[in-house]
């Protein structure tokens, strides 16, 4: 048995709808899920894997 | 009002004055002569009404986010690993840096949208580092993990490259 935390407390995952989605775009591959009960969220978590750095340019200037 | 992805214009300068330790520490502290000491960097999560980019110059609790289970202020960055340099030529070359582990925040509830982190020194006074946006997230008794990008000359979190 699968607990999930939620907001009713711990429930048994088997009680509970699953909704499952991602994103995945240059900037981020994002996944998340969602628990519902009775058509009410009591779970979501999300994780965000970044891609992007960001940049600096660094230039030293030439004499005379 | 828009959340911006950039470098903070105000970390470059103070790149070259050295107020900023990343990663191990390798240099002797500020404060000490004998003990290195590594700055501290916290990550704060940021609402989609937020206004936060490179004009940022250090950490606010205006418009982050609140709720169950998070702190104002954000978490620990953990800062493990040691920022890296590697020439490509006699005359281009990039120091890179990336957090040595996910960004996680857990068990909480954080019901109005956001969709930005600001990495900054808390250390330092809480200057900022970095902004990094993504899509709009909430999360509902739940986890949030950022993952850090590979920490590599071409993706890691920081890259300063020479022209």
């Amino acid at each position: 048995m699968a607990l999930v935390n939620t907001t009713k407390g711990e429930m048994d995952e088997a009680l509970l709808e699953k909704k499952e989605g991602f994103v995945d775009n240059d900037n981020e591959y994002t996944t998340w899920v969602e628990y519902w009960l009775d058509g009410e969220l009591v779970h979501r978590s999300a994780h965000v894997q970044l891609k992007k750095s960001v940049g600096l340019k660094i230039e030293a200037a030439s004499f005379g | 009002m828009a959340n911006t992805q950039s470098m903070c214009t105000s970390f470059m300068q103070q790149l070259m004055v050295g107020e900023h330790q990343l990663g191990t520490a390798t240099l002797v502290s500020r404060t000490s002569l004998t003990a290195p000491t590594t700055d501290t960097l916290k990550a704060a999560l940021y609402l989609t009404t937020a206004t936060v980019n490179a004009s940022t110059t250090a950490y606010s609790a205006s418009n982050e986010v609140s709720g169950t289970g998070y702190t104002a202020g954000g978490v620990v960055v953990t800062n493990a690993t040691a920022p890296t340099s590697t020439n490509a030529s006699a005359t281009a070359g990039v120091a890179f840096f990336t957090p040595s582990a996910s960004i996680t925040y857990t068990t909480v509830t954080l019901a109005t949208a956001f969709d930005a982190v600001l990495i900054y020194n808390f250390t330092q006074s809480n200057k900022a580092i970095s902004v990094h946006t993504f899509g709009s997230q909430t999360i509902t008794a739940g986890t949030f993990t950022l993952t850090m990008p590979a920490n590599t000359t071409s993706t890691a979190l920081i890259r300063l490259a020479t022209t």
